[in-house]
This record gives C-alpha cells, sequence and structure tokens, in this order.
C-alpha cells in the first residue's frame, strides 16, 4: 500500500501543477488530500467493507506494482461516435459524454437550454455560475466518509453538473455516459453535481461504459439535491469490463414533498460499489431506492445503502434483487436510521437473491437503526435458489432445464426493470436481461444500450447460449 | 399407448405403489378412484418424472418406449400431459410467455416449426374460448394470485395449447364450483379424440357425469383392486369405499 499512497502523492503533486482548466479550488485538494493521508484506502478489517476489501483489487498483493495514471488534461475533442458506438438517440434523450475522465465538447462546456436548464462540465460551472454550484458543491461531512471520498476530493479532474430551474419539468430523459478508453491503467475521479429546482422534474439516465480499458480504477461522487416538490428518476448502468473497479458515491439531499427513484443496474463488472445515501431531509420527502445486480464469472458487486430519516411523515422503500453465477459475489448493506423525532416514518426495505451455484458468495445485511416510537418499517432479506417445483413444474410442459432456469431467472430479474419509467430504457433492458442471462451480452457489446431490434424484443429463449 | 406392469413406487423407503397394473389405448378415457392416500398422485407423479419417488419395481411403456429412459420435458414432447392437483405459481412468467416457449420447444423436438409471435397469439386466442379463460388472465403471471377455478381452468387451457396424445389430469375436479366443473369438464371433452386418451383421477363421481369414462379402476392401499364399466363408478358412490375395503381385506384374508 505504500508504493499506491506514494502514487497517490505523485499523482497529487502532477494535479495542482497543471490542471488549468478544473476547478479553482486548491484549498479542496490540499483538504481532500490531508484526509487522505489521514484515513488511507478502506480495508478489510473496517465494518462496511469486511466482506471485500478493496486496497488488495487496487494492489494485488502477488503481483508487481503498476502505479495509476490520471489523465491530467482532456483529449483533444473529437466526436463521440468515433470512440463509441451506441444507439443512444432511439432511447430519446439527450447524451452528455465523459471521457478518461473530462467532460467531452467542443468549445461548449456548458450547455444552457432555453428553458434555463444547464448541463455542461462541473469546472465550467463552477467558473460562469459560482453562485448556484458553491452552494451544493462538496456538502460532504469530511469526518463522516472514509478514504476514497478524500481520495476524489485531492484528485478529480472533471464531471457533469446539471441545474433544472424551479418549474420546469424536463420531458426528454437526459443521459451521461462516463467512458474509458485508453491503454494506460488509469484511475478517474468525477464529481458530479445535479440540482433540480422547486416543483421540476428529470430523468437521469447515467451510463458506466469500458471500450478499452486495463484495470482502471473509477472512483465518482455524485451530488444530487432536491429541492421541494422536485422529482428525480435516477437509473445507473453499468455495464464494464471484468478488470475494472468502480466505486460510486452518490448522495442525495431531498426537501419537502420530493421524490427521489433510483434505479441501479449492473450487468457485468469486475468490482463495484454502489454507496447510495439519501438524507429525508424535510417532511414529505420520499424516496424509492432499486437495484438489479446479474454478475457471474469472479465479479463483484456491493450495494450499500443508506437512507436517513430526519424528520417526520417521510416515506422509502428499497427493493434490492441480485443472481450470482459461477464464483461470483454480492453484498447488499441496507442502513435505515429513523431519527428521535422522525415520528410517522414509513421505510421498507427487501433484498432477494439467488445463488446459482455453491462457489457464489451473497451477503446481505439489513441494518434498522430506530429512535422514533411511531414508525412503520420492514425489512426481509433472502438468498435461495431457483424454486424447483417452479421448474419441475415448466419442465412437465415439454420446457427444458436451462429455459426453464432462464425463464424463472428473467422474471425473478424483470420485476426490477419494470420500475423504469422510460418506455423504451424498459424494453432495452428487459431485452439485456434476457441477453445477459443467457451469456451473450458481455463487454464486447461496446454499450448498455447497444440492444437488438425491435422486433425481436418478445422473449424468445435462445437455447444456443446456455449453460446447463 | 400406456401400460404400467407390476409398478412399485416409494418415498423415503415407505412403499406407496404396490404392484400396480394399468394398460390405457388410443381414444380411450380411464378413471382411477379410490380413498383419499392410496397413491393416485403419486401415480401421476411418477409418470410426470417428479425425482423424489423410488421406482423399485416395474415397468411404464409409452408408445412403446420405456417411460424412465426420458427426461421430464421429453415425456412432454412425446405428447403426456399431466394436470396437476396443486399447479404452482410462477411469479413473473406471463402465460403467454410459458405456453410459447413450451409450445415450441415441443415444435422443434418433433421437427416442426417454432410459432411466430402473431400466430402464438391467434392459437392463445382461440385456445382461450375451449375452458372460457378471460383474456385478462393469460397477461397474468402463471397461476399467480389465481383462484382454486382458476388454477385448474389454466391447466385445461396448458393441455388445450399443448395438444397432448395423452393427459391425466390429477384430481382436476377439486376445489371446482358445478360452473366450473362444467366448464373444465367441456374443455377435456371438446380435446377428446380416436387418437388421444385421457386418464381423469378423481375420488368423486361427480365429474364422470361429465367426463364418461371407458374404464374405472379403484386403486387402494397402492394397487388397482377393482376395474369396470362406467357403471362401477355409480356403485362406489353408492356403496362407499368401505365397500370395497371390507372386500379388499377379506381377499386379503382369504389368501387370493
Amino acid at each position: 500500500m505504500e508504493r499506491f499512497n506514494q502514487t497517490i502523492e505523485e499523482l497529487y503533486q502532477e494535479m495542482i501543477q497543471t490542471g488549468s482548466q478544473q476547478i479553482p479550488c486548491r484549498e479542496l485538494r490540499d483538504q481532500g488530500m490531508a484526509l487522505f493521508r489521514e484515513k488511507g484506502i478502506p480495508h478489510g478489517k473496517m465494518e462496511k467493507w469486511r466482506h471485500k476489501a478493496i486496497d488488495t483489487l487496487l494492489v494485488k498483493p502477488d503481483q508487481p506494482f503498476r502505479p495509476y495514471r490520471i489523465q491530467t488534461e482532456p483529449s483533444p475533442y473529437q466526436p463521440i461516435d468515433q470512440v463509441f458506438k451506441c444507439e443512444i438517440k432511439n432511447i430519446g434523450t439527450i447524451s452528455y459524454h465523459l471521457l478518461n475522465g473530462w467532460y467531452v465538447h467542443q468549445n461548449k462546456p456548458l450547455d444552457v437550454w432555453e428553458n434555463g436548464v444547464i448541463v455542461g462540465s462541473i469546472n465550467a460551472a463552477y467558473q460562469q455560475f459560482p453562485e448556484l454550484v458553491k452552494k451544493h458543491f462538496n456538502q460532504l461531512d469530511p469526518e463522516k466518509q472514509d478514504g476514497l471520498i478524500a481520495l476524489n476530493q485531492a484528485l478529480f479532474t472533471d464531471g457533469v453538473f446539471i441545474y433544472v430551474p424551479d418549474n420546469v419539468v424536463v420531458e426528454t430523459p437526459i443521459q451521461i455516459v462516463s467512458l474509458v478508453d485508453t491503454l494506460q491503467k488509469l484511475m478517474i475521479q468525477h464529481h458530479h453535481l445535479v440540482i433540480v429546482g422547486k416543483n421540476s422534474q428529470l430523468s437521469l439516465v447515467h451510463c458506466n461504459d469500458s471500450v478499452h480499458e486495463e484495470n482502471s480504477f473509477i472512483n465518482n461522487i455524485l451530488e444530487i439535491n432536491l429541492e421541494a416538490n422536485a422529482q428525480l428518476h435516477y437509473y445507473k448502468m453499468e455495464n464494464k469490463d471484468a478488470q475494472s473497479i468502480l466505486v460510486n458515491n452518490t448522495f442525495v439531499n431531498q426537501a419537502a414533498d420530493s421524490r427521489f427513484t433510483s434505479n441501479m443496474i449492473t450487468f457485468n463488472c469486475g468490482y463495484v460499489r454502489n454507496s447510495l445515501e439519501v438524507h429525508l431531509n424535510e417532511e414529505g420527502a420520499d424516496a424509492n431506492l432499486y437495484g438489479l445486480y446479474l454478475v457471474d464469472r469472479k465479479q463483484y458487486i456491493d450495494n450499500q445503502v443508506n437512507i436517513v430519516h430526519h424528520v417526520p411523515h417521510c416515506t422509502s422503500n428499497q427493493i434490492y434483487k441480485g443472481i450470482a453465477d459461477d464464483e461470483a459475489g454480492a453484498n447488499f448493506s441496507g442502513h435505515i436510521y429513523v431519527a428521535k423525532d422522525a415520528q410517522q416514518t414509513a421505510a421498507y426495505q427487501i433484498n432477494r437473491n439467488i445463488a446459482l451455484t455453491d462457489e457464489a458468495k451473497i451477503t446481505t445485511r439489513p441494518f434498522l437503526e430506530i429512535y422514533a416510537d411511531d414508525v412503520k418499517c420492514s425489512h426481509g432479506a433472502t438468498i435461495g435458489q431457483l424454486d424447483e417445483n417452479a421448474m419441475f413444474y415448466l419442465r412437465t410442459r415439454g420446457i427444458c432445464l436451462r429455459n426453464a432456469r432462464m425463464l424463472l431467472m428473467f422474471a425473478f430479474a424483470n420485476e426490477i426493470a419494470n420500475l423504469v419509467l422510460i418506455e423504451k430504457l424498459r424494453e432495452r433492458l428487459n431485452d439485456m436481461i434476457k441477453r445477459r442471462l443467457s451469456g451473450e451480452l458481455t463487454i464486447c457489446d461496446q454499450c448498455m444500450m447497444n440492444c437488438a431490434d425491435k422486433e425481436n424484443l418478445i422473449y424468445d429463449i435462445d437455447t444456443t447460449r446456455l449453460r446447463s | 399407448m400406456l401400460k404400467i406392469q407390476n409398478l412399485h413406487v416409494s418415498i423415503h423407503g415407505k412403499e406407496i405403489l404396490k404392484g400396480v397394473n394399468l394398460e390405457v389405448k388410443r381414444g380411450e378415457v380411464h378413471a382411477i378412484m379410490g380413498p383419499n392416500g392410496t397413491g393416485k398422485s403419486t401415480l401421476a407423479s411418477v409418470i410426470a418424472g417428479k425425482e423424489i419417488f423410488d421406482v423399485t419395481e416395474g415397468t411404464i411403456t409409452y408408445k412403446d418406449k420405456n417411460i424412465f429412459d426420458l427426461s421430464i420435458e421429453d415425456r412432454a414432447r412425446e405428447g403426456i400431459f399431466i394436470g396437476f392437483q396443486y399447479p404452482v405459481e410462477i411469479p413473473g412468467v406471463s402465460i403467454t410467455n410459458f405456453m410459447r416457449t413450451a409450445l415450441n420447444e415441443i415444435r422443434t423436438y418433433r421437427g416442426l416449426e417454432p410459432l411466430g409471435a402473431a400466430q402464438f397469439l391467434r392459437l392463445m386466442e382461440e385456445k382461450k374460448k375451449i375452458v372460457e379463460l378471460h383474456s385478462k388472465l393469460s397477461e397474468r403471471s402463471v397461476n399467480e394470485g389465481f383462484s382454486g377455478g382458476e388454477k385448474k381452468k389454466n391447466e385445461i387451457f396448458q393441455m388445450a395449447v399443448l395438444e397432448p396424445e395423452l393427459a391425466i389430469l390429477d384430481e382436476t375436479d377439486s376445489g371446482l364450483d358445478i360452473d366450473a366443473l362444467r366448464v373444465v369438464a367441456n374443455g377435456v371433452n371438446q380435446l377428446r379424440s380416436p387418437e388421444n386418451a385421457t386418464v381423469v383421477i378423481t375420488h368423486y363421481q361427480r365429474l364422470l357425469d361429465y367426463i364418461v369414462p371407458d374404464v374405472v379402476h379403484i386403486l387402494f392401499d397402492g394397487k388397482i383392486v377393482k376395474s369396470g364399466p362406467k357403471e362401477l363408478a355409480m356403485e362406489l358412490e353408492e356403496k362407499g369405499y368401505d365397500w370395497i375395503k371390507s372386500e379388499y381385506e377379506q381377499s386379503k384374508l382369504s389368501g387370493k
């Protein structure tokens, strides 16, 4: 780990000396670096990292150390479709891209819409709209955060800024695609900020994809602020290379009567950790947190959900489901905190898992911490196999073993995909789940959204690619 | 078509079927009757291929094939259909997807082209009428939240779609009100043909008013103790199972 920390020091020097396009905020980097020196990379003896340590992934004990690099300046502009083929337009979103840590644009770092919506580089936004950005940017309590947050503060390059003014309903979903295309061993730290004003509504699709990559380490922060009666649907898609390490730290702050819905979908990954912290700060706030993970081979997915009911009359609902095949691993930790005065809270949590093999390892940890006495809270966690009776029933109708498994797995996963409200995205997801379960969807498909044509969307089992 | 000889079956070491003999020919309808716990459902499950049972002795041949050489799904593809007493609920799998997958696998096995989506939906519409199945039901998950009657209708609907040669209906009448019973029985009757055979397992004579059998068998203590024409069912209804019981005990005592 010493070699790794040495690399971080070097990268930090590099960032403060170059970085002409970054947030002019040396102070933030210095604070982050000081904190990182104190906290370091989380290790397996820490409670939240007990099931799977990240330090031994970043520095593999049995392999020679190769330092990470940071791309300190954006790549020269080239149209994104030269790098990445994606049928994004077909799901009807307006898309913005990040490549190797930087917002991709052609002399237009900020896109200001007619209705006042702003989308663009966080660095540019910090300079052009400082009063808007500063109020919400990096509002994290350093004491409560781990070394990875500190690392991001010290070394972040760029991120996406989205601002929806009050009383604006954004009809077309916005899509952010974070790409890695490099043959270097790259470390990427994004810091995104999303603000949805009073009575406004937004749907955001956020994809993490790889094109070519070699052992990248991506460590993101996303801060989301929902003002009174605002609504955000946040869809997070992850389809990554088996060698990659991806950590997403998402922080949500909700004002009165706001509604936040997230759907975290992980199809392929090396190691993914989605840490989601939601603060219900004012009465009437409602959070719906969904997740689906389909992992196989040696993939590992960790969903850490932390929902904090600070005040009375708020509601939250978590439904996470996953399937682990081969030697894959999954963890779900769901923490519901209900503060002393947060009466009339309704908080629910469900985590269901299917382990397909004896080698697949799944852990689930519901954790309810309730200090109020007039609340409705429930949790349920299961890890099981496919229902033998259902398998038998399907087979007595002429369906072979592998397709019977497929049907049951598809049904299991489908419940989460059906909660996606963007119709075209939902259709694609269902198609992708089908292909993922049949072993067809791999990282070679370049993009999450690169799906089959519409004619094939009706469920049709392909028997050729299934393992029995 | 179906020939069962000296079938002995046990579960967890306990013998349930103790030498069943039964032959069913094309075009015939057989009824198997008997009190609870005599092995009627076990017989259906063994034919379906449920692995929990141990077949310790005897043979089952279907279309001259040893049924134990066929996997669960191949038995279905060869034309056997089991209507279950307790159909399984499968959340998230729609009846449409389920039936389309099943039918196309069966068709592929038989060297036929799989049906396209449009063709299949047309077939579904046609078959739904046979059991007066509501359109909405077929969009729902298999048996999930269905009433007892709906589950049984759904079994007959599946049978109509898959067009088996041999249908074994296990307690299809249990839990049905008189209207549902009529609908289910009509469905079965519409599917009868000189090429197909049906075995109806029941413990009430009531169903046999609607589905008239050619032969009635009485299964008792793991054996078929009496076979006869449809009138046997009437006699049984009249005299009750005690009649069979005492006759059976006597024959045992006389060392027959």
